[in-house]
């Protein structure tokens, strides 16, 4: 029976989390409810930037319900909130780090910042409470513009006068000059990256618990990596003991970078809690989540590409000034800088390449990693640039492209990374086929028949994923290994539970990894289960983000599988009888080679827990190994995709008609699940291009604070999408040969919707336009050619 | 403020209970009954998270005072669900098409497209995308979703 049992790995299984989640069953933060909860309202500042006088919170103290009113003086001797990763200055000079409060202290510096925490019996006593307390604020002028904060005047932190927190650069720029003097042609592009707001639909939550009885903490949290908040929360903020704080992430809902970093709330709620002697509970309104959750992108960059006379690219230039907000968020610093230049090689052989990073201090949100943290921001330009120097040459875009592509691995970038494997040709070929370009130019005339430009638009992307390698990234400034742990714990009867340090949130885990098990093991995959998000269960764990989950987490479980199976032939042996060298494991049997003497999966977990007859002198009884695994290299996805939109140029109204992707992931696991992951990072990228857009006006106040004003796209802005996983080239380095697969659409797609939007519009002399491309947009770019 | 005291049906079981008059059905959902698949998303009646059935049509329950609703039936994801472990047509679509990711949004997601496919049986897919426009989902790019009403629509249909 088991002979003929097909392999897990490959096959679209349906997702074992889904019952729980489609009939209401799910357990979120904020559905959990503790015996004695009390509830915490944080008051935030209305101003951007200001110094605090005086705070009286004496009529809260005393209203209806309330408990207890903290601000930051209550907190004496607590710690600032932590960053991740040191980045030094091109003068060798440290990143300024300003001290990151739990609640303000002394000055506030972003709308929405938390100036005290009001705990009370219910919610609404707690927020009623708040608007009780005065405070007294002394308003400053606001630094708010990414292009024009450094030097502007007015310092958001003392330690960095001109706002400045770093001016970060990689690459050869003296190279890049040669080879800018000796270009036949040069194209330059002056762009935006927006600033977006993730907006994963559950709002950030926590509820923290103290426990006298054992003088132990423990913390729900809306977190994508329980372990890494509770690391930074003890050992950095608050001084606790680490093995008395438990930090249970339960189910989550969405995150795409928002719940990695720790946060001033669950921090405030923790330390609370032992002063309340009661649980509280806090759960973001989604006002406050637009005004605190860290945002994402924010760049204004000039890029330069130097061609020589056949259109091969001899050098990029790229200038970036980045907007880190009013505070280095958990990996603020990494994110305009590490991931984001070390990509702008893209999937060409460029051989020089120089990029300056100035990244500045503005009183608004702090700014974070959100679904592909700074590698869209490098694909944006990169694709963008390419498309226009085509455009410029008269040369075919896709045709260009192919004529720059890297084509022998490993390839060593000019910024720093080594691509293992790709085939970058054979994505863009297919992609040609699945979107039909041949039959672009019939369906353009068919727009022009209904006063419609139609538009077609490439983007070829790569990104660096499977975070990451502990020593280069170490070496690059980050402060933390990046490894993942998991432990495989094998039960009497042989059924199994998985403990990943992987956080999923909606990535399918509890099936993907349940599948490689049970594939490795030759079980059915019902006997596995998988387990994630609590420190009190899992060993240890860096979290899901970067596309790493699969490459590292599920590594590291196959790693612990490889030494169940080592452990299973020596037992194995000792039953048959036989030397382990002899026993070989396939489909759940361990089997004397060449004969029918074997003993099931099953029997030999058994005999590891009834040691009768067991080699007691030489092993120790039980079936439970641990892994860590600590990638030796980035993964390197890469893909094609293209976008073909309809403009109205009487409105502007930009409709996404068609949107074709082959990506190369390496091998699949669950190519359900990868395709659907494909799909949310398309949603989120087609939303940058066409719909998203966090503005703040020149006092700092949040101008698009709610779901009304902030566009999020709807089922009907969005297309069908034609989505291949191509075969693809396994990674070379990874025993699963997968690279990862969350981020890639977010990635990959914005250039290409705005490359199409300016191929629709090149016709009325339209060469530029910045996202969000809403029909205001697009209308003012019309006009614009028109006056 | 004064209680009021409200009956009505919730998953078929008759609920009795004194509510001050500026208590939505979702919280009343949530924190008096302890349904908590009804989710909230948002302050400001846009995400969709919180949708459930009110006399058969998708509401937005954030959107409702329970005073509002003496003697209606109110049904949430956890009535549609059978007893016996298996699923409704629709909740059994987004599970073999995909529909679903992080799950936060699906409650909501799938109150509404049972309501769509019970008024329009026959829905395009420009009629399902429109009908869909007031539920947020962040995961799925919608494509997964509009496939599970789809298989839904014809499932529902036999």
């Amino acid at each position: 029976m088991n002979a003929a049992r097909a392999s897990f790995i490959g096959q679209s299984v349906e997702r074992r989390e889904d019952y729980r989640f489609l009939t209401g069953a799910g357990q979120y933060t904020d559905d959990i409810v503790l015996p004695r909860q009390t509830y915490g309202y944080f008051l935030r500042t209305p101003h951007a930037h200001a110094a605090i006088r005086s705070v009286d919170v004496s009529a809260a103290r005393a209203a209806p319900g309330v408990l207890a009113v903290f601000t930051s003086r209550d907190l004496a001797g607590v710690g600032g909130l932590p960053c991740g990763w040191l980045i030094k200055s091109i003068d060798g000079s440290p990143m300024k780090e300003p001290r990151h409060p739990v609640l303000a202290e002394g000055k506030v510096r972003y709308v929405g910042e938390q100036v005290a925490l009001v705990v009370a019996e219910s919610a609404a006593q707690a927020k009623s409470a708040a608007a009780l307390i005065g405070v007294d604020y002394d308003v400053l002028p606001a630094v708010v513009d990414t292009a024009t904060a450094a030097g502007n005047g007015s310092a958001v932190h003392e330690i960095a006068p001109d706002n400045v927190c770093y001016t970060w650069g990689i690459g050869d720029a003296a190279a890049v000059d040669a080879a800018f003097a000796a270009a036949a042609h040069i194209t330059r592009l002056s762009l935006k990256n927006n600033r977006l707001i993730p907006n994963a639909i559950e709002p950030r939550a926590a509820n923290a618990d103290y426990s006298r009885a054992d003088d132990s903490y423990t913390l729900y949290v809306t977190s994508q990596n329980p372990h890494v908040e509770r690391l930074l929360m003890t050992a950095f903020v608050l001084g606790l003991p680490e093995h008395k704080v438990r930090v249970i992430a339960p189910d989550v809902g969405g995150g795409f970078g928002s719940k990695i970093y720790l946060y001033g709330e669950e921090t405030a709620l923790v330390w609370a809690t032992r002063r309340v002697g009661r649980p509280i509970k806090w759960t973001a309104e989604r006002s406050e989540s637009f005004l605190t959750d860290a945002h994402g992108r924010d760049h204004v960059t000039t890029a330069e590409l130097a061609l020589d006379k056949d259109g091969r690219f001899l050098a990029l230039r790229v200038n970036t000034t980045a907007n880190l907000g009013a505070y280095l968020s958990t990996f603020g610093s990494c994110i305009p800088t590490i991931l984001y230049a070390t990509l702008l090689a893209g999937q060409y052989a460029t051989p020089h390449i120089h990029c300056r990073v100035q990244a500045v201090f503005t009183n608004t949100a702090p700014v974070d990693a959100y679904r592909g943290a700074g590698r869209p921001e490098a694909t944006y330009l990169l694709e963008r640039t390419v498309e226009r120097a085509a455009r410029e040459l008269g040369a075919d875009p896709a045709e260009l492209r192919r004529r720059n592509f890297i084509r022998s691995f490993p390839y060593a970038s000019p910024v720093g990374l080594t691509y293992d494997t790709g085939d970058y040709a054979a994505t863009l070929n297919r992609v040609l086929e699945l979107a039909d370009v041949g039959g672009f130019k019939a369906r353009k005339a068919a727009s022009e028949k209904r006063g419609l430009l139609r538009g077609i638009g490439y983007s070829c992307y790569i990104e660096a994923c499977g975070i990451a390698p502990s020593n280069i990234a170490g070496a690059l400034g980050a402060r933390a290994g990046l490894f993942e742990a998991g432990e495989v714990r094998v039960h009497p009867t042989g059924k199994i539970t998985v403990f990943t340090g992987s956080h999923s949130h909606g990535q399918g885990h509890e099936t993907t990894f349940a599948q490689i098990v049970a594939d490795k093991l030759g079980i059915p995959i019902e006997d596995v289960e998988i387990q994630h998000g609590d420190t009190g269960r899992v060993l240890f764990g860096m979290g899901t983000y970067g596309s790493r989950s699969l490459a590292v987490g599920g590594t590291a479980i196959l790693k612990a599988v490889d030494k169940i199976v080592a452990k299973g032939r020596k037992i194995a042996a000792h039953l048959l009888e036989a030397s382990a060298e002899d026993v070989e494991f396939s489909q759940g049997e361990f089997r004397i080679a060449g004969t029918d003497r074997k003993k099931a999966f099953a029997e030999v977990a058994l005999a590891a827990y009834v040691p009768h007859n067991y080699p007691l002198d030489q092993l120790e009884p039980g079936l439970n190994e641990n892994a860590f695994y600590d990638p030796p290299n980035f993964t390197f996805p890469a893909g094609s995709y293209v976008c073909e939109v309809e403009v109205d140029p009487e409105t502007g109204r930009v409709q996404v008609d068609r949107f074709s992707a082959s990506d190369d992931f390496g091998n699949v696991i669950n190519p359900m699940i990868v395709e659907g992951q494909v799909h949310g990072g398309l949603a989120q990228g087609i939303g940058q291009a066409l719909l998203e857009g966090c503005r703040y006006d020149s006092d700092g106040q949040l101008l698009t604070g709610s779901l009304t004003d902030y566009a999020l796209p709807r089922a009907d802005d969005l297309p069908r999408f034609t989505v291949e996983t191509a075969k693809g080239t396994p990674c070379t380095h990874n025993p699963l040969g997968v690279k990862g697969c969350g981020e890639a659409g977010a990635i990959g797609s914005p250039p290409a919707v705005i490359n199409a939007i300016l191929d629709a519009l090149a016709p009325l002399g339209v060469r530029d336009i910045d996202m969000p491309a809403t029909p205001y947009q697009v209308w003012q770019a019309i006009q614009a050619t028109r006056r | 403020m004064p209680l009021l005291p409200i009956r009505l049906s919730v998953n078929s079981e008759p609920v009795t209970a004194e509510v001050s008059a500026d208590t939505l059905l979702s919280t009343f959902l949530r924190e008096h009954l302890r349904l908590t698949g009804t989710h909230i998303g948002c302050d400001t009646a846009s995400c969709g998270a919180c949708t459930v059935h009110v006399g058969g049509r998708a509401v937005k329950s954030c959107n409702v005072l329970v005073a509002q609703l003496q003697g209606e039936e109110v049904t949430t994801v956890e009535g549609i669900t059978p007893a016996d472990g298996s699923l409704h047509p629709m909740q059994a679509a987004f599970r073999s098409c995909h529909g679903l990711q992080c799950g936060f949004c699906t409650p909501g997601m799938v109150m509404s497209a049972i309501d769509l496919v019970m008024h329009r049986p026959h829905a395009t897919e420009e009629q399902i995308r429109k009908g869909l426009e007031g539920n947020l989902c962040r995961c799925t790019g919608y494509h997964n979703i509009v496939k599970a009403v789809q298989h839904a629509a014809r499932a529902m249909g036999r």
